[in-house]
């Protein structure tokens, strides 16, 4: 299901629940479409009405993010965000024909070769610890474009922050 | 190590001379700074026409333009000279040293025949009451702007005794937008004033690092255009373009060897960013470094036998010295910087006596200037983030990357600090400025 058809049946699903509150007659509509839902998805049937999340779009499942933020200056993966690289790594290692991208970014400070070099190491330490899950080298690129690709164009650390970077990218996706 | 500041004489006075926009030609519009004090009081008196219809163009304006730039002059204005003369026999010594002059150039542009100009001019010292210097020259309309830049090297040469560097070219990048946030990167090369730019490669990825051959027929430079960055060279007047490496990684730091026949460059192919020297003609690669740091931005001593390069081998970049052939490393990587919490892109001066850097102190990225005999470390710049110092030919003037109201400049400066002048791109940023070695023909 798309993420609009999804958002028009969360919707639908709301102000059922909203009426609900109110009339016993729309409660019983709530009750019939759910038992619709749950027959569809016993018989296996795939359907719009069907609730199904897709992870890299489900704000809880860890593979919905996909940029690591790293310190000045350093190129660790912090032990917060741990979680999120080994999420995209096992995916990854369960699904061998699918390949990304990691880009790497640093912020403006310092030197623009530096940059390059500085968001390269960035990507290569999110690259090991997915090596180490098992994902294949043949499945990562590895591509640093320094300070040059900035998301925030400010000179202050709020900006700076948010370019210290590695977006994990899905061509094709 | 001493740390020291360029000490700055108290009594200041800025002129910011906006040089009038040639329309369509200068793309880079100039502000000086200048300190006045020490500065050599000459006069440049307008050059005599003799043709049809009004002059071709104002050469004094270039002239006095360049020798301001210098930090070392200080031209007289035109509405306060109450002498105007051209011949020789004309110039009243009296006069100008009554008005406080040390020296005076006077000349004339004569029409000789369609688009063909005899120019001559000649230089007087003041106080001696003698010619210093005196040139003709030959030239068409579109040769008078370069044959200013010509004169004010031989002005600034017979009075300092010092090679000038007015008549080369500084190559640079700009950087604009468009409406939807796309970027647009060229690669350009202008006078040395930002007059007559030429843009010489257009790309929507990042185009970094261009440096000039010692001939100054090529710049090397990297390109994302292939979708990784890798290194390309392209001659200037010619526009034909060769790429030089295809290696997987971040392939860095183009320098071209003093015999133009090699080329140091930062790989990270192997692991993390090393550097390599490649030898230009038959390709062939040599490793120079094998660290656990990322190693960078070599520059080459002009004898050819070492580099200067950036490493974060100890932590955070430093600069290290080591000796080089053809085959690689010959010798063990030396610090040479102490000073500071980082301390990066070095760039050598062409007698190979100081050194160039971006040295951050407390997080403020300024020039700085290495003297490698006192081992002195000097501060030049006080912008929050300069970076890409690089010597004019004659070791005089640094050209560097700054930050100007939130867009990048370009700033040169003086190198023993007299003055300091700041060249912007009219729509967009400017960065990453080399200086040209000093022209063949």
């Amino acid at each position: 299901m798309n993420k609009w058809n999804k958002f028009l049946l969360v919707g639908l699903l709301a102000s059922f629940g909203v009426a609900c509150t109110s009339t016993s007659e729309n409660q019983t509509d709530e009750t019939q479409t759910q038992q619709d839902s749950q027959t569809d998805s016993r018989s296996g049937a795939q359907d719009q009405t069907t609730i199904q999340s897709d992870p890299f779009t489900d704000p809880s499942n860890p593979l919905s993010t996909t940029t690591i933020y790293f310190d000045f200056d350093r190129s660790e993966v912090k032990a917060a965000d741990r979680e999120v690289v080994m999420a995209h790594a096992r995916y990854l290692a369960d699904n061998a024909d699918v390949k990304i991208v990691l880009e790497g970014h640093a912020d403006e400070r310092g030197t623009r070769e530096y940059n390059i070099a500085l968001g390269e190491r960035r990507a290569k330490a999110v690259s090991q610890l997915m090596l180490l899950q098992g994902v294949s080298q043949s499945q990562i690129d590895i591509i640093s474009f320094g300070e040059e690709r900035p998301v925030a164009l400010g000179h202050d650390e709020s900006a700076w922050s948010v370019n210290r970077r590695v977006e994990i990218l899905y061509p094709g996706r | 190590m001493m740390l020291k500041k360029i000490k700055l004489n108290l009594l200041i006075i800025f002129l910011c001379l906006s040089v009038v926009s040639v329309p369509a030609r200068a793309s880079l519009t100039i502000d000086i700074t200048l300190w006045l004090d020490n500065a050599t009081p000459i006069a440049i008196v307008p050059f005599g026409w003799k043709g049809v219809g009004k002059a071709p163009m104002k050469m004094t304006d270039v002239i006095s333009n360049d020798l301001s730039r210098s930090g070392r002059f200080a031209p007289m204005k035109e509405n306060e000279m109450i002498e105007i003369p051209h011949e020789g026999r004309d110039v009243n010594f009296a006069t100008w040293r009554n008005l406080n002059m040390k020296y005076v150039v006077i000349g004339k542009i004569q029409m000789q025949a369609r688009n063909s100009y005899q120019v001559q001019f000649q230089l007087f010292d003041v106080e001696k009451g003698s010619q210093m210097a005196g040139h003709s020259f030959q030239a068409k309309e579109n040769q008078l702007r370069r044959l200013s830049h010509h004169i004010s090297d031989l002005i600034y040469e017979a009075i300092t005794g010092e090679r000038g560097a007015f008549d080369t070219y500084l190559a640079y990048i700009t950087v604009s937008r468009n409406k939807k946030g796309q970027n647009r990167y060229r690669l350009a090369i202008s006078d040395s004033d930002g007059y007559n730019e030429q843009i010489l490669f257009e790309s929507s990825m990042p185009i970094v690092r261009p440096v000039w051959s010692p001939d100054g027929q090529r710049l090397a430079y990297v390109s994302y255009a292939s979708g990784r960055p890798q290194i390309y060279i392209q001659n200037v007047f010619t526009k034909n373009t060769q790429q030089l490496t295809n290696f997987k990684g971040s392939n860095l730091s183009p320098a071209w060897s003093p015999d133009g026949r090699h080329m140091a460059m930062s790989l990270s192919k192997d692991g993390n960013s090393e550097l390599y020297i490649m030898d230009l003609n038959s390709r062939r690669l040599s490793r120079v470094t094998r660290s656990y740091g990322a190693d960078l931005e070599p520059a080459w001593f002009p004898d050819g036998k070492s580099l200067v390069f950036t490493s974060d081998r100890g932590g955070r970049a430093q600069l290290y010295r080591i000796e080089v052939n053809e085959r690689g490393a010959t010798g063990r990587a030396q610090r040479i910087t102490f000073d500071g919490v980082e301390n990066l892109r070095p760039s050598v001066s062409p007698d190979g006596k100081r050194i160039a850097l971006v040295h951050n102190a407390g997080g403020q990225y300024r020039i700085a200037i290495l003297d490698l005999e006192s081992e002195q470390l000097s501060l030049l710049t006080d912008g929050q983030l300069d970076e890409s110092p690089g010597f004019a030919p004659n070791g005089s003037m640094l050209i560097y990357a700054s930050q100007a109201r939130g867009k990048g400049v370009l700033a040169a400066v003086a190198t023993d600090g007299r003055a300091s002048h700041k060249m912007r791109f009219t729509s967009g940023d400017v960065r990453e400025p080399a200086w040209s070695p000093y022209k063949q023909d």
